[in-house]
């Protein structure tokens, strides 16, 4: 009834900041009422994921008249309300502060609840109606959000672009979930799961999932309208589609291939593999390149989703096989690194967003040295770029490395595809993960450390104390998710064990607080323990550096090998951090070309550096069919300059092939 | 119970030797070039010396600068006590594996290519911009190495991965060949070591770890230096203990087990640190972009490796 | 025991003859590509010794010295000389980047794999074993030969071929030596007639990097 309610009273929040929007305080008591609404709908999933409840079936007269809604909450479900009402809860808190500086906030605040409303939805809907009317709001909510500041043309182009992809996954899924129907058109989930799905529609329907979904969560080369539309919106709002919507993306994924669907080919599995690698892969070197740090971090999502298909595709490959057990372990690997995002992405975007509320500045080489003037938001999203980067003892590392722990297992599955491919895929995870880490030593390195580029980074002032605890609670569960790994895993493995049938605990081996996937001679690996010893350690350093030298610290200007420069400008900036890296991938990837021009000798003028790039999925993939369109549309243009003649023809040989149509179908 | 204590003594083991194994590569790096060179324990004397002076710090640094030496430093040697050296019974054996390994070093990386930037000199974001470079393809590579070992012997866990080559149930194999290049190359690179990077230069237009250091001084200047000497010493025991982990003492050895063990760890670093001044000797630097080439290669290497276990053993 | 050894030591050298190969698709000065072929050579030249000694077969000594005299001493030094004696640019001129040459090769190495595999899977993991790295080896020869511009790297990449060649022969059982001696000698014979063929371009073109033959080609009329 908790979940009932505090779902129902999202739309009404909607409805009220619609009706009294002129009052300043409304907008805050809305984003209140979501957070309230969300700590019900976090501990509604916390309630069911402990079991307590069992999982009831809720059945509502609702919708067409033939057609009951119907809402099941099972342990997917309630994971995944944990993980979208957490960041949910914690976004809208932070946006009780944030959006008083937004000047588009009337027309971001009626859309918010209506967003969470739908994701929520989509968690809990066990019909193929409620699932695409709920997906339908979360994508309209979001997009009408992307457009709120619709003034600026990259933002209308980025909604384009957002609502094609959206109406494109829509028209993907629907059919999808219309393959699947049961008997007599029966939408419901039950059904589906009972109907037998080989041949020509299995393939179908695999296929359009992955099209739908994938578009969604962002899954190269259907991503791009990702790193548009998420930076477009208002940070807490890009917190959300970032850390949270393609998690919902991910779990019409898992909801249809794991539960639905039931039995996929390892093949798909394979092909997942392959693509979230290269989406891991590329996603990172789009990230690395990025000035605009919302940018940045919309392309870290992409990579991010890449290594969750990669886990997911691993399970599908598992289960096909039979590897039950494996194939447990790659969903809890795949859905930790789901619960890991969610939560450092927020932090990151809500830590951008307050640097925006700081500074007004969107480009990380317009800032620099913020961690002396931002002291708390520079040590949260310190935290989140380390959780990003996969260092341990932080969330991000622990996932990581399960999905690896996994992968080492691929191996031993009997196909020579997955042979071969398993360690090439291996390759592109590593190389995702390590340059994630240059990726944000760049990002932190060059908005939060050295001197300040700008005025405006030179006079930032910390945020509202609201926006700062938000960011220091998700840092802290970056800390903890990652410090007792154990604890998740064991919650997960209960979220699994219906999707594959097997029961375990990854820590089964050796017990608390020792993750040991397979068994504790294959790989382990303690945060906990780790963390106290090495916390340990750096006492002990910290002890003798003081007990046998001099605690002596002298100020002075930066000594820079004797190069006095005052002028910030010298300092490293984004494009010339990511040179090197620009130079090893660039050239092949995105053809990136250097070219310096310099002023002939006597001339005063700057001698130019500068760097042109292409982007290989919008000129290969999407130029191409936007020619084929215009190709098509050129054809079908002809027929508006037909003679009187030509239509009455073009008529008949319609009523022809119909009349040949009929005739044909009544011989057969 | 053995274990906490085996454990304590590699604590302490790993940090006393370091500085002398780094003492040592330069001392025979010095004879091969024809000078005297400094005694093996000078680094020693230079730690206290280094101990005694005050630190300075540019007015621009945050804390990150102060606090970057000491994680470095205090991550490098949490790496260096989970190895095993002179044994497999150590207390930390299961709390990290080889993956966790790798990332463990990259803490170290994190903090001192943020460091580089934090003071906001050209020269630190340029040591930090190509050490993430060169992080990107050496991290990526040793992971390779990490993969196919554990196909060789079942795990990722450097002491059940000694267990298991003791055992006498590897030969000679290819994969394991092509794995210890691409560790070697990986090494190198980790270690900054000629040809990728020079720990003797400063003010050279291609130096990578000198370039984020170059602030520090004092106490901070002596962290980093002890975590690049921990380093030099972990990757040495990895390689002896992962390639050549004979004499290495096994749980329930007693006593005489254990000095055996050391006594094998002491001529492995001998031998792998002599090895590392002549080859630094006869080669020479290369340019930085052919760095990708190079790790690329030790990518590859690992990936070859991967693939070739299909043959040799059908897995 | 005994016997598992001598098949491990055999294909521990085989892969250091694949190694060279890969080291010859890495070097970017033509010198080091020449001394990475006599290293190739040399090892084919081990791998030759070393079954001999197994099999018991002192034929194959005579291989081994083969491999030793003409490809590991006498071939080098000449390309060396004709480089030199021609005055050819010594930076290796590339049709593909080297990173993804090594990829590429790579790629190539996993499909001899894939290939071999199912074809032996009833023999001994030795031949499995020898068959796929030479059959490499081969690979890569051909594809040092399609990427590399100039004239001399593409003869050493024929000569890394017939390496493979020669590998596969002496790690199966019992070629005839008459064999291995006539494909020692047609090399040889390749080799002069390369070197006539060198000439005949620098004299024309000034030049021997093959790009400007294509002009003449008939079809291009």
């Amino acid at each position: 009834m908790l979940i009932a309610s505090a779902l129902l009273s999202l739309p009404l929040l909607s409805l009220f900041i619609i009706a009294f929007g002129r009052w300043e305080r409304a907008h805050a008591v809305a984003y209140a009422g979501c957070f309230i609404a969300c700590v019900s709908l976090f501990s509604g999933g916390l309630e069911h994921l402990g079991g307590v409840w069992g999982a009831p079936n809720l059945v509502l007269p609702f919708g067409l008249p033939w057609l009951k809604a119907h809402f099941r909450i099972d342990n997917l479900s309630a994971l995944f309300l944990l993980v979208i009402n957490f960041s949910g809860a914690i976004a809208s808190a932070y946006a009780i502060g944030y959006s008083e500086h937004l000047h588009e906030r009337r027309r971001v605040t009626p859309f918010y609840p209506l967003f969470l409303f739908g994701m929520n939805t989509v968690l809990v809907a066990d019909d193929a109606f409620v699932f695409l009317v709920a997906w339908e709001f979360m994508s309209l909510a979001s997009w009408l959000m992307v457009l709120a500041d619709h003034e600026k043309p990259d933002n209308r182009r980025a909604a384009a672009v957002y609502l094609m992809m959206a109406v494109f996954g829509t028209f993907c899924l629907l059919p999808a979930l219309g393959l699947m129907a049961g008997a007599g058109g029966d939408y419901t989930f039950a059904a589906m799961r009972l109907k037998d799905l080989s041949g020509v529609t299995g393939f179908l329907v695999v296929l359009l999932t992955l099209l739908g979904t994938g578009s969604k969560a962002g899954l190269v080369p259907l991503h791009v309208w990702l790193p548009l539309a998420h930076p477009a919106a208002p940070s807490h709002v890009s917190a959300l589609m970032s850390g949270v919507m393609t998690k919902v993306a991910l779990y019409g994924l898992i909801r249809i291939l794991f539960d639905l669907h039931g039995d996929v080919g390892w093949q798909w599995g394979a092909a997942m593999m392959v693509v979230g690698g290269i989406t891991a892969v590329m996603g990172v070197l789009y990230a690395v390149m990025q000035d605009d740090i919302k940018t940045l971090l919309a392309y870290s999502t992409v990579e991010n989703v890449g290594v969750v298909v990669i886990g997911l595709g691993l399970a599908i490959a598992f289960k096909a096989d039979g590897e039950n057990l494996l194939a447990a372990l790659a969903l809890v690997a795949g859905l930790y690194h789901i619960v890991n995002h969610s939560v450092f992405k927020s932090l990151l975007f809500l830590g951008a967003g307050a640097v925006i509320t700081a500074t007004g500045k969107r480009s990380i080489s317009q800032l620099g040295g913020l961690l002396n003037r931002l002291p708390v938001t520079g040590a949260a999203f310190l935290v989140g770029a380390a959780a990003a980067s996969s260092l341990p003892p932080l969330n991000g590392f622990v996932s990581e490395w399960l999905i690896l722990q996994t992968l080492f297992k691929g191996p031993g599955l009997p196909h020579w595809a997955m042979k071969f491919g398993v360690p090439v895929v291996g390759a592109l995870l590593a190389l995702a993960a390590a340059l994630a880490a240059a990726c944000f030593v760049r990002a932190y390195g060059i908005a939060f450390l050295g001197r300040p580029r700008t005025d405006a980074a030179r006079q930032a002032g910390e945020v509202t104390f609201g926006m700062r605890a938000s960011l220091v609670v998700l840092a802290g569960a970056c800390v903890v998710l990652g410090v007792i790994p154990v604890t998740v895993t064991d919650a997960l493995s209960h979220v699994v064990q219906p999707l594959t049938g097997v029961s375990f605990k990854v820590s089964a081996d050796l017990g608390w607080p020792w993750l040991s996937p397979v068994s504790s001679n294959r790989g382990s690996y303690s945060g906990t323990v780790l963390v106290m010893v090495g916390l340990a350690l750096f006492g002990a350093v910290i002890l003798l550096v003081h007990r046998f030298g001099t605690e002596a610290v002298r100020r002075a200007d930066a000594w820079d090998c004797g190069h006095r420069e005052d002028i910030p400008q010298t300092q490293y900036t984004g494009p010339s951090f990511a040179q090197p890296i620009r130079r090893v991938f660039g050239g092949t990837v995105f053809r990136a070309r250097e070219s310096v021009v310099m002023p002939p000798p006597g001339d005063d003028s700057p001698a130019r550096h500068t760097v042109s790039m292409i982007d290989p999925v919008w000129d290969g993939v999407y130029g191409r069919i936007g020619g084929i369109v215009n190709w098509a549309a050129d054809l079908v243009n002809r027929l508006q300059y037909l003679t009187v003649r030509g239509y009455l023809l073009m008529m008949f040989c319609t009523l022809v092939f119909m009349l040949l149509v009929v005739a044909v179908r009544q011989q057969s | 119970m053995t274990a906490v204590v085996w454990q304590i003594v590699q604590i302490v083991l790993v940090l006393a030797t370091a500085p002398l194994v780094t003492g040592w590569v330069r001392w025979v790096k010095a004879r091969l070039n024809g000078r005297r060179g400094a005694p093996p324990w000078q680094p020693y004397r230079d730690f206290y010396r280094l101990l005694q002076k005050e630190a300075v710090v540019a007015h621009s640094a945050s804390w990150i600068f102060r606090a970057a030496p000491y994680i470095t430093f205090a991550s490098v040697w949490l790496a260096a006590c989970i190895v095993p050296t002179f044994t497999t019974n150590i207390f930390l054996a299961p709390a990290a594996d080889l993956i966790a390994l790798v990332a463990l070093l990259a803490i170290g990386r994190f903090w001192t290519a943020l460091a580089g930037m934090d003071v906001g000199t050209a020269f630190g974001g340029l040591g930090a911009s190509r050490e993430m470079m060169i992080a990107s393809l050496a991290e990526p590579a040793m992971l390779m190495v990490t993969f196919s070992l554990s196909l060789v012997a079942g795990t990722t866990q450097p002491a059940q991965i000694v267990v298991f080559v003791l055992g006498g149930n590897v030969g000679i194999e290819v994969s394991l060949g092509l794995a210890l290049a691409a560790m070697l190359m990986v090494a190198i690179a980790e270690n900054g070591r000629i040809p990728i990077d020079n720990p003797a230069t400063h003010l050279e237009l291609t130096m990578v770890h000198e370039a984020m250091v170059l602030e520090y001084s004092g106490r901070h200047l002596a962290m980093i230096e002890a975590a690049q000497m921990v380093r030099l010493t972990l990757f040495m025991a990895l390689i002896a203990c992962l390639f050549a982990p004979w004499g290495m003492a096994m749980p329930g050895a007693g006593l005489p087990g254990i000095l055996v063990g050391m006594a094998a760890f002491a001529a492995k670093l001998f031998i792998l640190a002599t090895a590392l001044a002549w080859f630094e000797t006869v080669i020479a630097k290369m340019r930085v972009f052919r760095y990708s080439d190079f790790l690329g290669g030790a990518l590859l290497l690992g990936l070859l490796a991967t693939i070739f276990l299909y043959v040799s053993e059908a897995v | 025991m005994l016997q598992q050894f001598s098949y491990d030591l055999a294909h521990l050298i085989g892969a250091t003859v694949l190694m060279a190969g890969f080291g010859m698709l890495y070097q970017r000065r033509l010198f080091a590509v020449l001394n990475t072929f006599a290293f190739q050579a040399l090892a084919l030249a081990a791998a030759a010794a070393w079954q001999a000694h197994v099999q018991n077969a002192p034929h194959l000594y005579a291989t081994a010295a083969i491999a030793l005299i003409f490809k590991a001493i006498a071939v080098p030094i000449a390309l060396h000389w004709l480089v030199e004696r021609l005055g050819i640019h010594r930076t290796v001129e590339t049709a593909l980047s080297i990173g993804w040459t090594m990829i590429v090769g790579v790629a190539l190495v996993a499909l001899a794999i894939m290939l071999v595999l199912p074809v032996t899977a009833k023999a001994a993991a030795l031949t499995r074993e020898s068959l796929s790295i030479a059959m490499s080896v081969v690979l890569l020869g051909m594809l040092m030969m399609i990427t590399r511009r100039n004239a001399v790297t593409q003869v050493v990449g024929f000569m890394a071929l017939e390496n493979g060649l020669i590998l596969a022969a002496v790690s199966a059982k019992g070629m005839p030596l008459v064999v291995e001696i006539s494909i020692a000698f047609s090399v040889l014979v390749a080799m002069t007639v390369f070197g006539i063929f060198f000439f005949r371009i620098r004299e024309r073109f000034d030049s021997l990097d093959l790009h400007f033959l294509e002009t003449y080609r008939g079809d291009r009329q």
